[in-house]
């Protein structure tokens, strides 16, 4: 093979070219047919230290293009790791022919603007392109120095990770769409490995920020460290029906999961336990859920969506009663409903879906952090982390099992730790089980906040 | 995809700033795929993803960069980015000769198949399939099933003087269904993916799949909760095989070993499983998923024994790993794209059969849970605790298969659950399955026959 060396149309630095490419296509589209144009670039940078040395080191630029093609409602779609002029008009060409194979819908369509004014968010951190490479490479040293240097109990360091990107979107449509946004992100993440005689217990940390100024290495080791050390002695957990608190981190994960039940999407097509329950109660008082992008201090913050309407504040569940669904422009239609702005994609390559960006709960009125929480509880089990919520959560029939490990609470205080224990219900049980919602709100990376949460009436299994 | 001289040019630019080892990964990737759901064709998306990622070691330290510019002076972008470790030696110019070129075009076995497809006979099987499922039952209500099919290019020169290609097609065909009664509703899943283009369907009947999907849903149906604590476990043959890529797969890959983040460091010649428990990773095993011709280092696939009648015999080794212990690597050095560094994976790992007489072992068991289907699991490495899930099992009493039992995630501890396995039968079969770790996913495979482990906690709601 020999290599072909293309015109390149864009480079990195100026963020009106890539709104140029995206014009520059979307004005190829031919008469009859609708013509979506998302052009992304993205430089990111990794460090991985080890052992007081850098392991690794990762730089890159990388920059694509997705398309989407409507047709007599008929919708073709095709992506390209690469901004050259040739590949533009291939990966047109090539969304188009898909779009003759697909079923014609009558809903599907593009997004057209809805008036809906976009709220401004500023996640672009202006400091972060001058941050030279020896000072990130010093941050993850750091990070694994102290980590490593913490407490006595730390026998290894298996990862600690400096990384920040950028990444700067542009996206287009014959049907009016014209939206641009950019943001940077940065963190520190780091895995520790406590061990006491034979047994080793791991934990892990992070920091994470719009740059690599506030990124805070002792926050991120505290945490590592915290979590490994207090396992060390874990024994398999009793079994029995127990109140589980889900520590903030755990708890981000569960209201991820039920998250895509929410999904008007699914519920057209017959795959979420809410499906025909709007008006309905689906959980305790205590249950109010709030997606809001706008919040500028989400980490899902964004001021448009996956097809470049302006996201918004949608409630989703009110004092236990289910009020309405995510939808984004197809679903939305489908359910004959306006999209809500919820429309995600995850980059170049993927078509947009409806997703939550930014999902909370009211914080309970008691105004609980986490030893509020344990306190209120008394008795219970506490959980640091689970496994395999992938194989063992489905938002689909609402089963819930997962692995855990975490600490008895006795007294409304953390007791002995526990692992290789599992934690059951459903998903539809747990939201009536709701026993306290805490108001130690805090935005990690992911697409809901993290609070503390407790839920009765679960079935825990160990010895 | 890159002539020789540039190649050569490019590996001596990136060892200019010292370093002992570079290495210049290039790929071309395109990649079709296609939806029906709801009745409909909702999307067909095509890719192409075309680049290089360049990488130097000096001393423990990995500088890597990748680009999507495959032009000479693209890779000495990328090459000088990635040198920027290795500031500290070297000097001035270094000559690399590489070649002769190895195995390009079909070093993979069965990638020289039909890999070009009319996008009509992908779409006429997935009508086949949305027939198949519905014609299961009347209490299916949702059908989706998937197409998907890549074609892989790699080159892979490194300043060793390696040179070598190969062209790896992956076709994957999936089925999910609902069902709806009285008690909610349940899902099933099946898919069929191997190493080969269009023939896949030669061997696999998309009906079949689609029957298994719906079956799988709708005897769920009438499915009561699993039950909870430790019970016998009898996982049927070809139910995934999951339970060893979890519960000592990753533990033995070689960069969990170096850093002592695995249960099974220093364990080589320990008894650590069953004596009937022999554990074997091989990437040249037919068309299995986790096939390929060589790695993503350049090495071939090879078959590496893992456990041998219990006792374990050696990790899997990519090359980093394998040259600081002044060994060759075992063909298992994997990387989800160019973007990605490579790192030690499993190919398809599978326990070897027994004598036992699959039946048999059911009648000797007489209380306990039998699992005709997993899906997906996780594990920690240093402690050993895995989870793995349930898509489809049921109870046995008195020796008998009885009731479907609702999904459920089992957990265990890996190196006690290796020796808890007291029975594996004969009727030996292969999944596919997706690994991720450390954000990369790869296709691997995973394989057993029929055995019994005589005690795991299953994780269900029932008392």
């Amino acid at each position: 093979m020999s290599t072909a060396i293309e015109e390149t149309t864009a480079r990195s630095g100026d963020p009106g070219e890539l709104m140029a490419v995206a014009e520059r296509v979307a004005g190829w589209a031919r008469t009859g047919e609708d013509v979506e144009v998302y052009v992304a670039r993205g430089d990111e940078t990794e460090i991985r230290a080890y052992d007081g040395e850098v392991e690794s080191l990762t730089s890159a630029t990388s920059a694509g293009i997705g398309v989407r093609v409507v047709v007599d409602h008929r919708l073709g779609f095709a992506w390209a790791g690469s901004l050259d002029g040739s590949v533009l008009a291939e990966t047109l060409e090539e969304a188009r022919d898909n779009a003759a194979f697909a079923t014609r819908d009558e809903h599907v369509q593009l997004a057209v603007p809805d008036g809906v004014a976009a709220v401004p968010v500023d996640l672009w951190d202006e400091g972060l392109a001058a941050v030279p490479t020896p000072a990130k490479v010093a941050a993850a040293l750091t990070l694994e120095a102290q980590a490593r240097g913490a407490d006595p109990r730390i026998r290894q360091v298996s990862s600690a990770d400096y990384g920040d990107g950028s990444v700067e979107v542009a996206l287009v449509s014959t049907t009016g769409i014209r939206s641009a946004y950019r943001k940077t992100s940065g963190y520190l993440s780091v895995g520790v490995i406590a061990g006491e005689g034979d047994a080793s217990q791991t934990g892990g940390g992070f920091s994470v920020g719009r740059g690599f100024e506030g990124l805070d290495p002792d926050r991120a080791t505290a945490d590592a460290v915290e979590r490994a050390v207090r396992m060390l002695g874990a024994t398999k957990g009793p079994s029995g029906r127990n109140t589980v608190v889900f520590d903030r981190r755990a708890a981000t994960t569960l209201l991820s999961v039920i998250s895509s039940a929410l999904s008007g999407e699914a519920v057209a097509k017959g795959r979420s336990f809410f499906a025909g329950r709007i008006g309905e109660q689906v959980g305790g008082s205590v249950v109010t859920l709030v997606d809001d992008p706008t919040d500028p201090r989400a980490y899902g913050a964004a001021a448009y969506d996956g097809e470049g309407l302006a996201c918004r504040r949608n409630e989703l569940i009110a004092g236990g009663v289910l009020q309405g669904f995510l939808y984004d422009t197809i679903a939305g239609s489908r359910a004959g409903v306006a999209s809500t702005g919820s429309a995600v994609r995850g980059g170049f390559a993927g078509t947009p879906g409806v997703g939550c960006r930014a999902l909370t709960l009211a914080p309970g009125a008691e105004g609980y952090d986490e030893a509020g929480v344990l306190r209120a509880v008394g008795d219970g089990l506490f959980v640091q982390s689970m496994t395999g919520v992938h194989s063992g959560v489905n938002p689909i029939s609402g089963d819930f099992s997962v692995g855990a490990e975490g600490l008895l609470i006795r007294d409304g205080k953390l007791a002995e730790p526990v692992r290789e224990i599992t934690v059951a219900s459903t998903l539809q049980r747990m939201l009536h089980s709701l026993v306290a919602v805490g108001a130690d709100v805090e935005w990690l990376p992911g697409i809901a906040a993290a609070q503390t949460l407790a839920i009765g009436d679960m079935q825990v299994s160990g010895v | 995809m890159i002539d020789t001289p540039v190649l050569e040019r490019v590996l001596g630019a990136a060892l200019r700033h010292g370093g002992e080892f570079a290495e210049v990964f290039a790929e071309d990737r395109s990649s079709s795929s296609a939806v029906l759901d709801d009745g409909r064709v909702e999307e067909l998306s095509s890719g192409r993803d075309r680049g290089a990622g360049i990488r130097v070691v000096s001393g423990d330290t990995t500088g890597f960069a990748h680009t999507a510019d495959l032009s000479e002076s693209g890779l000495l972008k990328a090459a000088e980015a990635a040198s920027a470790v290795a500031r500290s030696g070297g000097g001035g110019a270094t000559t690399v000769a590489v070649g002769p070129l190895h195995g390009d075009g079909g070093a993979t076995r069965g990638g020289s198949g039909r890999p070009k497809v009319s996008k009509a006979d992908s779409l006429e099987l997935l009508g086949r399939a949305d027939e198949a499922a519905r014609a299961a039952g009347d209490a299916i209500s949702q059908v989706q099933a998937g197409y998907g099919g890549s074609r892989r290019q790699v080159l892979i020169a490194n300043s060793e003087g390696l040179l070598v290609g190969d062209e790896q097609f992956r076709t994957r065909f999936s089925v999910s269904c609902v069902a709806v009664g009285d008690t909610g509703m349940q899902t099933g899943f099946e898919t069929a993916a191997r190493t080969v283009g269009f023939e896949l369907f030669d061997e696999v009947s998309v009906e079949d799949l689609a029957r298994l999907a719906a079956g799988r849903a709708l005897s769920k149906l009438s499915a009561r909760p699993a039950p909870s604590g430790e019970v016998p476990v009898v996982l049927a043959g070809g139910s995934g095989g999951i339970l060893f890529h979890e519960a000592c797969g990753h533990g033995l890959e070689a960069d969990h070993i170096v850093k002592d983040s695995s249960v099974y460091a220093g364990q080589v010649g320990e008894q650590v499983a069953s004596p009937l428990v022999t554990l074997v990773d091989d990437g040249t095993v037919g068309t299995e998923w986790g096939t390929f011709g060589v790695d993503d280092e350049g090495r071939p696939a090879q078959r590496n024994v893992l456990i041998e009648d219990g006792i374990l015999t050696d990790y899997l080794w990519d090359y980093l790993r394998a040259r600081k212990e002044g060994r060759l690597s075992s063909g298992n050095g994997r990387r989800q794209t160019y973007q990605h560094l490579p790192m030690v994976r499993m190919t398809n790992t599978f326990l070897l059969p027994g004598k036992d007489d699959a039946d048999e072992i059911v009648a000797q068991t007489p209380h306990g849970v039998y699992v005709a289907k997993l899906g997906g699991g996780q594990v920690n490495t240093t402690t050993g605790d895995f989870v793995f899930g349930t898509t489809e099992a049921y109870l046995i009493e008195d020796g008998k298969i009885t009731e479907p039992l609702r999904d459920a995630n089992l957990i265990g501890n890996g190196p006690e659950i290796l020796k808890r396995v007291d029975a594996v039968a004969t009727d030996f079969a292969m999944t596919p399955g997706t690994c991720g770790k450390d954000g990369q996913s790869v296709p691997v495979g995973c394989g057993q026959a029929t055995l019994r482990i005589t005690g795991v906690t299953i994780g269900g709601t029932a008392e």
